[in-house]
Parts: structure tokens; C-alpha cells; sequence
């Protein structure tokens, strides 16, 4: 067995690109490999609370993110800076989630065996 | 040392198919392995066999084809990112009821879990785009 942290980067319905990544996210956790999730940057949109994407025509990968917990993905990483950047705390968001300072993220980084930048 | 690649771009979004494919060539020269190629997101287009650029430009998915044929590599386009964006073999195809044969030669396609276990299997694992 592995561990694994999948960096995520990008806002929630920048095309198929977040509902792609959480195939291999769930694919991954469905071979019993260790699963953590890191949002940074953009990617902290991705849990925000009360989406609305069929209004332009994509997936709900916030619903997505709310099944993790039933391939025993629990582990939901976010920076501290990027929230607060976007005016986001982290009662705006859809799951609970560990917050590290930026200055901590590669500390954090060396902790697992992959990391999936995506 | 044993590497797994991945290639998330098409080769006119950006040149991380390009960067990958140099990689790959110098890590096989260093005599590195590389376990496979896995072709993901908008990466699915560098495995399209009717990408027809003109002559002065380079042919990347035949480059692709080449670097299979000379050093055996694992070329493997996901199913579910190649089907979204119209890439079928033929089998698939037919089993859809439609007539294409879009795959280059030296490529396979293939699931997720072929990516999953080129992370196990190999030392380093890196992403392209």
C-alpha cells in the first residue's frame, strides 16, 4: 500500500477537469491505497457551499466530494492563505477540512509516498 | 530507476506532451525503465491516429508510435477521457455502434486502474501538464 495526496489547483467546473480527477481519486481509494486530498489555489471553490452547476450545464462534483467518505477518503487538506485570499472560512465549505499555513504544505508534502498534481 | 508518466495536455494546448516525450528518451537513454505512458484528460488527443499536421511541423502522435515500436513502452489512453472527447478503437467502437478506428498505432486503451497500478509499481511517478 501506498498513501497519496492529490493536489488539487483549479476551480470547481473548469470543463471535466475536476470530475476527471475525482475518478482517479475514487479509483485510487477503490485499490485500498491511503487517500489524502490537498486544495490549493483555485481548488478551495471546489467544496464551497451551495453551487449550482447544472445551471451551466456540469456535473455537482461538490456532491461527489460528500461520497468520499464511503471509499474512506476522510482526509481533506486546505491552506490557510488560499481560503483567506478568496474571502472563503472554512464554515463556507461543504466538508470539514484540516487547514495548514502555506509555509507548513511541503512539510506536509513528505509525508506521503505519490503526489498526484492535478 | 523505474518511472510512471503521465500526460494530461493535447499537443496544441501545450508542450508538456512535447517535454514528456523528451523525458522519456533521455530517462530510457540513462537506461531508466518506464513502466508506462498513461494518457489522461485532453492528453487523450496525442493518441489520435488522424492528426494530420503539415510536413514541416512535428508529428507528435507518430512520434508517439515510433517510441513504442523502438523501446517497447506502455502507451495507454484512459477509456473514459478518450470516449468524452471521441476517441474510440475499433472494438469500442462496434460495441457502440459506431465506425471509428481513431487509435495510433503502439497505443492501448484502457481503464484507471491501469494508472493506479503504474503508481504502485513504479519508484517516481510524474505528470505532465
Amino acid at each position: 500500500m501506498k498513501s497519496y495526496l492529490f493536489v488539487l489547483r483549479k476551480p470547481a467546473h473548469s470543463g471535466a477537469h475536476v470530475q476527471e480527477m475525482l475518478d482517479i481519486i475514487l479509483t485510487t481509494a477503490a485499490f485500498d491505497q491511503k487517500v489524502s486530498i490537498l486544495l490549493i489555489d483555485d481548488a478551495v471553490f471546489q467544496l464551497k457551499k451551495g453551487q449550482h452547476p447544472e445551471n451551466v450545464g456540469m456535473k455537482d462534483t461538490a456532491a461527489i466530494f460528500n461520497a468520499l467518505e464511503i471509499y474512506d477518503v476522510n482526509d481533506i487538506y486546505t491552506e490557510i492563505e488560499s481560503l483567506q485570499e478568496r474571502g472563503l472560512k472554512p464554515g463556507d465549505l461543504c466538508l470539514p477540512v484540516r487547514e495548514f499555513y502555506r509555509k507548513d504544505i511541503a512539510g506536509l508534502m513528505k509525508r506521503f509516498d505519490v503526489i498526484f498534481a492535478g | 530507476m523505474k518511472f510512471a508518466i503521465q500526460v494530461n495536455t493535447s499537443p496544441y494546448q501545450s508542450n508538456a506532451g512535447h517535454t514528456a516525450y523528451q523525458f522519456i528518451n533521455v530517462a530510457l537513454a540513462q537506461g531508466h525503465e518506464v513502466f508506462r505512458v498513461f494518457f489522461y484528460h485532453d492528453g487523450v488527443y496525442q493518441a489520435f491516429k488522424y492528426a494530420t499536421p503539415p510536413d514541416d511541423e512535428l508529428q507528435f502522435t507518430s512520434q508517439w508510435s515510433e517510441l513504442a515500436r523502438r523501446y517497447q513502452i506502455d502507451l495507454v489512453v484512459c477509456i473514459s477521457a478518450a470516449q468524452r472527447r471521441g476517441l474510440l478503437c475499433s472494438d469500442e467502437a462496434k460495441r457502440q455502434g459506431k465506425q471509428d478506428d481513431d487509435l495510433a498505432e503502439g497505443f492501448r486503451i484502457s481503464g484507471l486502474g491501469q494508472l493506479v497500478e503504474a503508481t504502485l509499481e513504479a519508484d517516481r511517478f510524474i505528470v505532465f501538464g
